[in-house]
């Protein structure tokens, strides 16, 4: 199988129990819906288990960057046991340190300083599309 | 006898509103109309096998609220041999209340945060009787 052009996916762990899981779900919704929407696909992460084979092989088809709320990475253990080792994985509790003044508290609806990090994390989310698709390009 | 809660647990739908709506459904009753009795776990842990979120399924009652014929939560439940109690999908609900037309991942509309208050309602009541018939037995 070879990589698709042109596209990157993308995989949130979106973890329900935790406030930064709710921040890895929107910031790749940004990137989806705003930031690249041309540019990036992406996929429920439990439908690794509940799908198929045409969803395991997401990552063997696009260079795939996880987005993880926690430091246990599921998102990124889970791309890489499933379907096939992510190029990058941004973690939402490093972002958050280099932002100390935006607090994060709620699981769902995110709140002004929470949104401002969701769009911090989209922001390196697409900086990271953008590398990948430039050393795509040049091989 | 141990006091159970009953694990509630949507799905991770990032695709379509109908996860979202699973999700704010959810929140609507650990946060606000069962604290006491409820709680959520991650489901990419489970779907990862993470020994805790295993603990937790296979000891407690679980819930689970799918926005998809996909039903990656009750799968993921079933998966992990923990003790599946009941299950919703929110297609089913949107069958019986066409009117409302949820919209929006980042954030749902109001039609949308309308049908996940009825999915709520239905589920909390559901919570009620699963605890009530542990007690029984």
């Amino acid at each position: 199988m070879t990589l698709a052009t042109g596209k990157v996916g993308i995989i949130c762990c979106s973890g329900e129990d935790l406030a930064e899981g709710t921040i890895s779900r929107v910031a790749t919704r940004l990137v989806l819906e705003k930031l690249r929407p041309d540019q990036t696909v992406t996929l429920c992460l439990p439908l690794f288990l509940a799908g198929g084979e045409d969803e395991r092989a997401f990552a063997r088809v696009f260079p795939t960057i996880a987005v993880d709320g926690c430091s246990k990475k599921c998102a990124e253990a889970g791309t890489k046991k499933y379907s096939g080792k992510p190029v990058a994985t941004i973690l939402v509790s490093e972002v958050m340190k280099k932002y100390p003044h935006l607090k994060v508290k709620s699981r769902e609806r995110l709140e002004p300083q929470e949104m401002e990090l969701a769009t911090k994390v989209a922001e390196e989310i697409a900086k990271t599309v953008d590398e990948i698709l430039c050393k795509t390009a040049k091989k | 006898m141990e006091n159970h809660k009953v694990v509630v647990v949507p799905c991770s739908g990032i695709g379509k509103s109908l996860g979202t709506v699973g999700r704010v459904a959810t929140y609507k009753i650990i946060e606000r109309m069962k604290p006491e009795k409820t709680r959520t776990v991650c489901l990419a842990l489970l779907t990862m096998g993470d020994a805790d979120a295993l603990k937790l399924v296979r000891k407690n009652p679980c819930i689970a609220v799918d926005g998809c014929p996909a039903q990656c939560s009750k799968k993921n439940i079933e998966a992990s041999i923990g003790k599946l109690a009941h299950n919703v999908v929110v297609t089913d609900f949107l069958r019986k209340n066409r009117s409302l037309k949820p919209e929006g991942v980042i954030e749902l509309n109001d039609q949308g945060d309308k049908l996940a208050e009825i999915i709520a309602k239905a589920v909390s009541e559901k919570v009620d009787e699963i605890l009530h018939e542990e007690k029984c037995e």
